[in-house]
């Protein structure tokens, strides 16, 4: 991380109320790298766990929203469980992830988001999650047509990938939840 | 004693097999599984990652069909799992926020594992074993959703689980202590970010080899494809390890025998447990 300096001017306390909101307290941290030491794919972020915590206690949203570690995160939630001052911070990457999609920022790991995109959009028709159909909506979305081909092959031969997808029958209930019904008081 | 049953999506697709050993162990103990009538995906890791809402109301509408069956609630796959017991918090805690005018269910939300470790269960489980399955040197190997956060999870030991060596245990399997029982196989990065995946797997066989393992054992659906498939890509043959269900044990277990259309539900050859199975059951007709 680069070592410029920034005043509570920059802090942006809109994005401190919604953390407030979900009942993330970035603030508790006492800086004892837990987090960060714990973390199984921290050799492969550009902010380390215990930097998100502190820019976040900054407010310093935009260069979060930016970095790859929000995208790189797997949520396995090893971090918020060895936080001796219980700082949800598998809810504060889900909190900054949600963030950067509704702004529309473009993740410098496309594939990821393209990845979660996908199987919601699997949920969101049939209702449960259609593996062929989630990968084959994945290959397009992320470009990446010739990756883990044989593998695929090898668990359809095995009969691990059904090619017809189950519809439930409240797929119209199901449509009500991703259009956001329920949200009207904006929470 | 009856159950409602949340299987999951996994367990319609890469994981039917552990689903039919679900119900087989069920059945042979005598548990009346009733599935949740049209239920839907929990919305997994990507869900909640991305939209708080939708991760949240996809969970709870299984909770409110559940809640019409009053039992407590089974569940095999440990981000189901983690997501139901989530839901379940925040409905509690808040209905009229979800919409929703009252939530108080006594029934519970119950991981695989945990059932399965209660002391009668396990009882159950070795009065009425065929073969046990002494020789096998498992690595248990638990990953993340079923146990963290304890806060979400009311996990008793999230970092010294006990719950799958004690179920080795009881069908004769030698649990290993190992390093690497809880950490993260990256499953929700495996599709985008194989290399992640291959790099932390590798580091979870080369503990379980290290420890003397010559299988795995899991009670997640995302760890057990995700740990297999991703030895695939980079280990030689011989050199990689099965990843069995828990589930998948026990009916070898019970039934004394690994028939071959299970063996083929593996990426990584699982003989280590049919030869095993052989050799049991030719000294146990000598011993005869």
């Amino acid at each position: 991380m680069d070592k410029s300096s920034f005043s509570p001017d920059e802090s942006n306390r809109k994005f401190l109320g919604k953390l407030q909101e979900r009942n993330v307290d970035v603030h508790a941290c006492f800086q004892c790298a837990r987090c960060s030491a714990g973390c199984p794919v921290g050799d492969y972020f550009d902010l380390s766990v215990m930097q998100v915590v502190r820019l976040a206690a900054y407010g310093q949203e935009d260069r979060l929203l930016d970095s790859d570690t929000i995208w790189l995160c797997a949520a396995c939630e090893t971090c918020a469980t060895r936080c001796p001052n219980n700082i949800d911070i598998t809810g504060l990457m889900d909190v900054l992830r949600e963030l950067a999609l509704r702004k529309g920022i473009r993740s410098s790991q496309p594939r990821i988001p393209a990845f979660h995109t996908s199987f919601l959009g699997s949920i969101q028709r049939w209702g449960r999650a259609w593996e062929v159909g989630m990968i084959v909506n994945y290959k397009v979305k992320s470009g990446d047509y010739i990756g883990d081909m044989g593998l695929g092959m090898q668990m359809f031969l095995k009969g691990k990938l059904k090619l017809i997808p189950h519809f439930i029958e409240g797929t119209s209930e199901i449509k009500d939840i991703f259009s956001g019904k329920g949200k009207e008081y904006d929470r | 004693m009856k159950l409602s049953y949340y299987p999951g999506c996994s367990l319609e697709g890469t994981a039917l097999d552990y689903d039919h050993s679900v119900r087989e162990v069920c059945r042979n103990l005598g548990v009346e599984l009733i599935d949740i009538p049209d239920w839907n995906c929990c919305g997994a890791s990507s869900a909640h990652m991305t939209d708080h809402e939708i991760g949240m109301r996809l969970p709870m509408r299984n909770l409110l069909l559940a809640r019409d069956l009053g039992h407590d609630i089974l569940v095999p796959c440990a981000a189901c799992f983690q997501r139901l017991k989530a839901a379940d918090k925040t409905l509690r805690k808040n209905p009229l926020l979800w919409d929703i005018a009252e939530y108080a269910p006594s029934g519970e939300i119950v991981h695989i594992s945990s059932f399965l470790a209660r002391p009668d269960i396990l009882e159950a489980i070795s009065a009425r074993i065929t073969l046990d399955l002494s020789g096998l040197a498992v690595a248990c190997y638990y990953g993340c959703l079923s146990l963290r956060n304890p806060h979400v999870t009311d996990a008793p030991h999230w970092e010294t689980p006990q719950t799958l060596e004690h179920i080795m245990a009881a069908i004769g399997a030698s649990p290993v202590s190992w390093s690497h029982r809880t950490e993260c196989c990256s499953g929700s990065l495996t599709m985008a970010r194989p290399d992640i995946a291959e790099k932390l797997v590798g580091d979870i066989a080369v503990a379980a080899k290290r420890a003397g393992a010559n299988a795995m054992v899991t009670d997640c659906p995302m760890c057990q494809a995700n740990v297999e498939s991703r030895q695939v890509c980079q280990e030689k043959e011989e050199t990689r390890l099965p990843v069995f269900f828990a589930t998948e044990l026990i009916v070898a277990a019970l039934s004394g025998s690994y028939p071959a259309h299970q063996q083929k539900t593996h990426l990584v050859s699982p003989e280590i447990l049919s030869g095993l199975l052989q050799n049991r059951a030719s000294e146990k007709e000598e011993a005869l």
